[in-house]
């Protein structure tokens, strides 16, 4: 992998209280690569990328963005162009529609191109039949497509899922996996599943057993 | 007077009191919400509520006396005494329940907005969206407490018929006069005012999405 650095990570450490998640962790995210962040639960895979989606900061260590250091100050610019899809599917009141389009919204982007694209995306994802559908109405998997075209529709420079397909069936498990086969640019994704990450994944980052950048 | 008039009375009144306690409780709980102190500053409101209504009827009273600060405003025994005694009445009560709505809709909305490039002014409307049928519950709950309520509408109202008499003031005074009747009668619609109020609340609380 040649591409230039989307996500540098140096020594980064992170604890909760006297439980220590991450010790002086070192990464790198290349451009258009699709890594996979492996390991057990309670190993510190949404620690890690919280901090990578600049939602929480570490306790000490530093994050470089496309080179530049992310700093209090410039975080809140670059939360948008990297995005994270939570393991829990969250969504707001309402429908699939105004889900999707909530990004867009926020960026005060509301041309018709603008918003064809968000439906081309929905398609891909499977979800043209539900658009106009309330968010409760969907199953767990409908939901987290949702979570995830909602990301897409950004086109974030770095795309963060954690465990995309936790607590989900393998019909619904199988959607996902296609879909986030066919997502373009640089993705990170955690998961506990080894066979999943090295299905999914160019390179595999263990977390708990043992770290291996 | 008869009942319906004093119950007519009794709505205006707790309804313009509560409106106006919208105007800074809703705000006010927005940005508290959001500060690092949120926490506490729920509890506090909270513990606020308690506070009986008779003591802030006095403290208002105190204020609003000939020879209080705002004494000059001439506003005791008026019916905008009662507005602004019930606005500040349940005033804790409403922000506190609105925080409350806010706590539960906030740590996920808030990452998912964050994550989505939300700037402040965004996340506000989100949480407020989220979070308005309880909003709704919160302000139909702070009028039940108002339109119930006797301290203040006694010590500031002065039970001045057609003018401050309100459904609680008036059961208070007809009960002494041994008018039992219309005691109950006003009881009752005080109930019916209030009853389906707190269900309507409930309900809303229940269907939140």
């Amino acid at each position: 992998m040649s591409g230039s650095r989307v996500i540098e990570l140096r020594r980064i450490s992170k604890s909760y209280g006297p439980q220590q998640v991450l010790l002086e962790f070192n990464l790198q995210v290349r451009e258009g690569e699709r890594l996979a962040i492996l390991g057990p639960n309670g190993s510190g895979k949404t620690t890690l990328l919280r901090i990578m989606g600049l939602l929480d900061s570490p306790d000490s260590g530093e994050i470089f963005f496309r080179g530049e250091r992310v700093t209090p100050q410039l975080a809140p610019s670059l939360r948008g162009r990297i995005t994270l899809v939570f393991q829990e599917n969250v969504w707001i009141s309402g429908t699939v529609r105004e889900n999707l389009l909530l990004g867009l919204s926020f960026r005060g982007a509301g041309g018709e191109e603008i918003r064809l694209r968000a439906l081309q995306i929905a398609e891909r994802l499977g979800l043209q039949t539900l658009l106009e559908k309330k968010m409760w109405q969907l199953s767990g998997g409908e939901q987290k497509r949702v979570c995830i075209a909602r990301a897409l529709v950004l086109e974030p420079e770095l795309l963060l899922l954690d465990e995309p397909t936790a607590w989900l069936d393998r019909k619904s498990s199988s959607l996902i996996e296609e879909a986030l086969k066919k997502v373009e640019g640089t993705v990170v994704f955690s998961t506990t599943d080894p066979v999943q990450a090295k299905r999914l994944a160019d390179r595999v980052v263990r977390l708990g057993y043992r770290l291996t950048v | 007077m008869s009942a319906l008039a004093i119950a007519a009375r009794s709505v205006e009144i707790s309804g313009l009191a509560t409106l106006l306690a919208c105007a800074w409780c809703l705000p006010l709980s927005l940005r508290l919400s959001t500060s690092s102190r949120g926490r506490a500053l729920r509890t506090l409101f909270l513990s606020l509520t308690s506070v009986p209504t008779v003591v802030i009827g006095l403290l208002l009273y105190l204020l609003l006396s000939s020879s209080g600060p705002l004494g000059s405003l001439s506003l005791l025994y008026t019916p905008l005494a009662v507005v602004i005694g019930q606005a500040v009445l349940v005033t804790p009560l409403m922000i506190s329940l609105v925080m409350e709505a806010i706590a539960r809709v906030s740590p996920a909305i808030t990452d998912l907005a964050l994550t989505l490039g939300a700037s402040r002014k965004h996340l506000m409307g989100l949480l407020r969206r989220e979070a308005s049928p309880s909003i709704v519950c919160a302000v139909l709950l702070a009028f039940c407490r108002a339109v119930g309520e006797l301290g203040v509408a006694l010590m500031l109202g002065g039970n001045i018929p057609g003018w401050t008499r309100v459904m609680s003031t008036a059961i208070a005074l007809e009960l002494e006069r041994g008018e039992v009747g219309l005691c109950l009668q006003l009881a009752g619609l005080l109930l019916a005012i209030v009853l389906p109020l707190v269900f309507i609340a409930r309900r809303l609380e229940e269907r939140r999405r």
